[in-house]
């Protein structure tokens, strides 16, 4: 795919908005997804709503005194910059004279006007350091903060918000609209607000130095504020266009380039490259109409000051002739100019970091706001010593619009394994969960030791019932820390017998630094087996009173799962336990087996009663052995 | 930063991708030249209006400047857009240019690169580093040549106007860039820590995300958060050392500059008392040592560009710079047709940076159309086999045939078109089904897509919302883990390849659905060479002979049932009924 030809992105017309989805062709490969879920994006940008003030007004609040002292030397600092045009007009009009061949002779004028430009610099330059700290600390203090309650916040939320809410946006919210606030707050708004200070007063520098030149000036305000309605109009939308094609390329790279064995496998390289060099190209286009944008209205805005400093040389002039003004006033006005439009360009380039920054913060407030569907406990009951006795009380749970529970009534005494048999989407994996309390049942209770699970903080709870998925996500770190997730501050001696009792040791001991070897992401080197031995060592040194297995030992081989089938005995042993598993094997450990068909308890019983009769369970377990055959 | 000479720098590598836009450049450069001309010459107007038709009262004179001025304006503004425009474009193309053939190498680097690195960091130096390197190329050094005309012509009116106040301004404009230059290159050590921090607190946040239901079954949410706070606090303590450098930055480019003004203000009045400068000529010059502020200001904004593009430059090249493992050799092979034969000749394997070996010494020869389970206890080698079949690894020791053919010696085009693969963990994208079961097939009739979901039972894909044209993976509809399994292994067996491997492709399947793509498997797997990674003994019953493997050696070949009579390793790692004895006999 080659690069658009120049002529060809004039094509591009930038009135109309960059189309992103259209184009069948190349975006068919994606095919159709439900409507994208709104992130809040939108809205005139300019407008924060109530909800991002609000956070606004709470992130700052602490820093109150720390803002007005910036304001204080900001404005000092101000001051002091416009003291020195006004102080070379007193040196050129009041120090020359005298020095003059018919002049007095006295330098005093002159000695006054320098040491007031040094002064001012040396002011001037304090306060503006100052103000820089003062509010770059403000500044940061600020980012910390959210990047702090962001990230605890997502933790405190429920699964159910997690699976609704992929890990690619929880990620996207705290690294770049975190980093979209962080640029605003970092660079951009310090100087916007130096600028426009520095702007208003000028003005007022202006109007003091002579009434008539500077009304001349700001008759250039009304252009202006025209030339920057059109840029904002437009660059708004560039930048939106901007982001939707940077979002669309990163997916792609990621995913392609993570899924790089399956890509190679299959010879994708070709057809990446097509979409990718597509959908880069689009990225290109989006930028480029972005920054056209800011070069036709740049060198305008440039344009008007350069026009103003001609008019204002001419009609200065033509004052200074007709001995209104003096030839310093004139000098002070023309360096006045200087940095009186400097400004609206900057404001036109902080424009794009403002509009993404209030677009992050509009989606971070709403994140903030979403309250965890698990919340803790208001008056939580303390729980001792767990024994484990679980038990579902007219529980009912829906998901969405579907019901998965209908009615259940269970009770497992504390230390009994049960296991729960049933097709995909029976609701198994829903009573696991509830169990754990990683959702909350919409009608009913779910109580361990007689207690309502709602009543329990997380911490009491989490000591109590811990799962195992077959989901074996590894941390960053060593072996042993991920073994030791299981119990903080576990010894390597703990964490070793965790990993012998579980099977796990000997390939642990195997690897190159044995229990310290870094397990790097997503625990490149060990097998899906291998991981979720360490899941098991994780939960078996947490130690809890009720266990959970979530089709814990799907990915285990038959020697490791009999390792693990042998543990589990002497770990079930005294635990309440409740297993899913499709392996028959790990099923047949269990005291208890649950059928469970569409929501229901359809049979139940210990599994040599049921092997023996003539329900689901025994013709599962009959097809089993016949497989084996 | 001193390091090498300047040829070698990675930020220099890249400049020849400028050669393409020689024509934008010349635009470019002839506009800075021409709006610098326009720019410097306006104080000297307002000097020679203050001078000449001002002193003599000549309006006619004004205005004829002053218009003057104003059409300098008009074809500043004209040139300034044309510069932007170009240069905009210039610089975009090139990033565009730049990421389009990094994507391609990484694409074409072997997994063993990828095993190595984490797609994050492979995104930050395709993303960030390269705008940086962008933003260097496109208008750091634009601006540098444009700022030294500017510069160059600044100081060259000022010697007109008065040399000896020209040598002051110039002598304090020396400090200011060396001042800078040292501040630069501080400023990049901490920038480059801050890179560092970020990456890790990226890790961090990825981890919270991917990893929140370990987290919550374990109730670990205050550990995780202070280890977060304390990545979180080192990024601020280096974004305050940041500003206060930045800060210092400021002291040198507003004091010295401030003083030279006053120091041109008292020797310049002086001079115009004493007749040596016109008090036009004052007003020019204290206008041009105000001028030389933004040029000096962006010199140490150059700078330290310049030193963040270097490094940024120097990460991308270190992607650039790497071999893939895997790639043609010269004079490799097009394999048009494959019978299927396999080879195994002594292969061994180690991974990369790893002193365990995970294969040695494997022989074994395999007909066409056989099917080979592969079996062995966890870390035995089985994976690492299915992989270097297609070529996702080169064994270190020994080597694999196809047809008689070294793998080494086929293009691993044609190679991997003969092979079809499905993985473990089977990795979708985020793309429609149809173009997801057509990876390993393109030109596959629709009849073929039908028929390969119908071995694997897919074909409830048929009744997603949108059918085949449903969207899945990260960005669209969630599958269960069996449904993902079911369609990797239609997209594997789709165009029915010569060699099928097939790594644990049933394990999340329940025993139902299993016996069920079993059985409309076995007409197929007679017609290709298969390598079948196992688990379950169920699944062994579709080879027609099994592979032991025991701490990466080939310790046993046979049928399954000779194996399960005179190999008790074999044994121990298939059979449920053994394992189904032992449980019984302890519970008795």
């Amino acid at each position: 795919m080659s690069a658009l030809e120049p002529d060809e992105i004039h094509d591009i017309d930038p009135e109309a908005p960059l189309d992103l989805t259209g184009d069948d062709r190349v975006d068919s490969w994606r095919g159709v997804n439900i409507e994208e879920v709104d992130d809040g994006e939108g809205g005139l940008a300019g407008l924060l709503r109530e909800r991002s003030r609000a956070l606004l007004g709470d992130l700052l609040r602490p820093h109150r005194k720390a803002v007005l002292a910036a304001a204080a030397f900001i404005a000092l600092s101000i001051v002091a910059q416009l003291s020195v045009p006004v102080l070379i007009k007193y040196g050129i009009d009041d120090g020359i004279p005298p020095l003059l061949p018919d002049g007095s002779g006295t330098i005093r004028p002159l000695v006054i006007a320098v040491l007031g430009v040094g002064l001012a610099t040396v002011v001037g330059a304090v306060a503006f350091n100052s103000f820089l700290l003062l509010l770059g600390r403000v500044g940061q203090d600020v980012v910390l903060e959210i990047r702090l309650r962001l990230f605890a916040h997502f933790q405190r939320l429920s699964i159910s918000f997690h699976e609704r809410y992929t890990s690619g946006r929880v990620i996207s919210r705290q690294t770049s609209d975190v980093e979209a606030i962080a640029d605003l707050l970092g660079g951009g708004l310090v100087n916007v607000i130096s600028s426009v200070l520095l702007m208003i007063g000028i003005g007022i520098a202006l109007l003091v130095l002579d009434l008539e030149l500077a009304l001349v000036t700001i008759s250039a305000f009304p252009v202006l504020i025209v030339m920057t309605r059109w840029f904002r109009n437009h660059s708004e939308r560039a930048y939106r266009a901007t982001r939707d094609a940077v979002a669309l390329v990163i997916v792609h790279f990621v995913e392609s380039l993570g899924g790089i064995q399956a890509v190679h496998a299959f010879r994708r390289e070709p057809r990446n490259q097509e979409i990718f060099d597509h959908l880069d190209d689009r990225y290109r286009a989006a930028n480029v109409w972005s920054s056209r944008l800011a070069a036709t209205f740049g060198p305008g805005v440039q344009f008007v000051g350069r026009l103003m400093t001609a008019i204002v040389l001419l009609y200065g002039s033509y004052r200074v002739l007709d001995g209104h003004i003096t030839v310093g006033v004139l000098a002070a006005f023309l360096l006045y100019l200087r940095r009186f439009f400097a400004p609206m360009e900057e404001l036109s380039q902080f424009y794009n970091l403002f509009q993404a920054a209030s677009a992050a913060l509009e989606k971070l407030s709403g994140i903030l706001e979403e309250a965890p569907a698990v919340a803790e406990p208001l008056e939580p009951v303390a729980l001792v010593e767990p024994h484990g006795a679980l038990r579902f009380d007219g529980v009912r749970f829906g998901y969405r619009e579907r019901v998965v529970l209908h009615h259940l009534d269970l009770d497992i005494p504390a230390g009994q394994t049960i296991a729960l048999v049933g097709a995909t989407g029976a609701g198994k994996t829903t009573i696991a969960r509830l169990a754990a309390r990683f959702w909350d049942p919409s009608e009913g209770s779910v109580t361990l030791d007689g207690v309502d699970l709602r009543d329990l903080t997380e911490e009491t709870l989490r000591r109590a019932v811990v799962t195992v998925t077959q989901e074996s996500f590894l941390f960053t770190g060593s072996v042993a820390d991920n073994i030791r997730f299981g119990r903080p501050g576990a010894s390597a001696a703990e964490i070793e017998d965790a990993a012998r009792a579980i099977g796990a040791h000997e390939f642990i001991a195997a690897l190159p630094d044995a229990y310290d070897t870094d397990v790097h992401q997503k625990g490149a080197r060990l097998s899906a087996g291998q991981r979720q031995l360490v899941s098991f060592a994780r939960a078996f040194l947490a130690d809890p009173a009720v266990l959970i297995l979530d089709e814990a030992t799907s990915s285990l081989d038959v020697p490791s799962e009999r390792q693990v089938q042998h543990a589990l005995r002497t770990l079930l042993a005294d635990r309440t336990a409740i297993i899913i598993a499709h392996r028959l094997t790990t099923v047949e450990i269990a005291d208890r087996v649950i059928v469970v068909d569409d929501g229901r308890v359809v049979e139940d019983g210990a599994p040599a009663d049921l092997i023996g009769g003539t329900g689901r369970y025994a013709a599962l377990h009959q097809a089993w052995i016949d497989s084996l055959a | 930063m001193r390091r090498g000479g300047w040829r070698q720098r990675a930020l220099v590598r890249a400049f020849p991708y400028l050669r393409p836009h020689a024509g934008r450049l010349v635009v470019i450069i002839t506009t800075s030249i021409l709006s610098t001309i326009a720019y410097v010459a306006l104080p000297l107007i307002v000097k020679v209006v203050i001078d000449g038709p001002v002193a003599d009262g000549d309006r006619a004179g004004i205005f004829r400047w002053c218009a003057l001025a104003g059409g300098l304006a008009f074809v500043e503004m004209f040139l300034a857009h044309t510069r932007r425009t170009r240069l905009a474009m210039l610089s975009t193309d090139l990033e565009t240019t730049l990421r389009n053939e990094l994507y391609a190498k990484m694409q074409a680097l072997d997994v063993g690169f990828h095993d190595r690195w984490q797609s994050g960091q492979l995104l930050s130096r395709a993303m960030t580093d390269l705008a940086i390197v962008r933003r260097f190329i496109g208008f750091g050094a634009v601006f540098f040549v444009l700022i030294t005309v500017q510069v160059i012509g600044i100081f060259g009116v000022l010697a007109t106007l008065h040399l000896p106040l020209t040598l002051l301004t110039f002598a304090a404009a020396v400090p200011v860039v060396v001042l800078c230059g040292r501040f630069e290159r501080e400023y990049h050590e901490i920038v480059r820590r801050l890179q560092d921090q970020t990456g890790d607190l990226t890790t961090s946040i990825e981890e919270g995300a991917k990893g929140v239901r370990i987290i919550k079954a374990f109730g670990r949410r205050r550990e995780v958060f202070e280890a977060y706070r304390a990545e979180c606090q080192k990024i601020h303590d280096t974004q305050i050392d940041r500003i206060k450098l930045h800060t210092k930055f400021v002291w040198v480019l507003g004091i010295i500059p401030n003083l030279t003004l006053t120091a041109v203000l008292l020797a310049g009045v002086m001079a115009v008392g004493s007749g040596g400068l016109t008090l036009g000529g004052l007003v020019a010059f204290v206008s041009y040592v105000l001028m030389l502020v933004f040029p000096l200001d962006m010199l140490g904004w150059i700078m330290a560009l310049a030193g963040e593009a270097e490094s940024a430059a120097v990460r991308v090249y270190e992607v650039f710079d790497t071999e893939p493992a895997i790639q043609d050799r010269p004079g490799a092979i097009e394999l048009d047709e494959a019978r299927g034969a396999v080879r195994f000749e002594g292969v061994g394997f180690a991974y990369e940076g790893s002193d365990k070996i995970a294969l040695r010494g494997i022989d074994l020869d395999v007909a066409p159309g056989e099917t080979i389970a592969v079996v062995g206890a966890t870390g035995s080698g089985k994976t690492t086999v299915a992989t270097l079949l297609t070529r996702l690894y080169d064994p270190t020791e020994g080597r694999i045939t196809l047809d008689g053919h070294d793998l080494r010696d086929l293009t691993v085009r044609s190679l991997r078109r003969h092979v079809g693969f499905a993985f473990e963990e089977p990795t979708l994208f985020s793309a429609s089904v149809r173009e997801n079961l057509l990876m390993g097939n393109p030109d596959a009739t629709e009849q073929e897509v039908l028929e390969a979901l119908a071995v694997s039972q897919a074909r409830f894909a048929l009744d997603l919302p949108w059918g085949l044209d449903t969207r899945i993976g990260e960005q669209g509809l969630s599958l269960s883990g069996g449904q993902r399994q079911r369609l990797a292994l239609a997209r594997a067996i789709i165009g029915r390849p010569r060699l099928l491997v097939l790594d644990d492709p049933l394990s999340a399947l329940d025993v139902h659905t299993e016996a069920l793509v079993q059985d409309a498997l076995r007409p197929l797997l007679a017609t290709s060479t298969v390598f079948l990674v196992v688990h379950r003994p169920s699944t062994v019953a579709l080879a027609d002979r099994a592979m032991l493997l025991d701490g990466g050696r080939l310790v046993a070949v046979g049928t399954h049932t000779e194996l399960l009579a005179r190999e008790p390793r074999y044994r121990a790692v298939l059979s449920e009924e053994a394992e189904d004895l032992d449980a019984v006999g302890e519970m008795a």
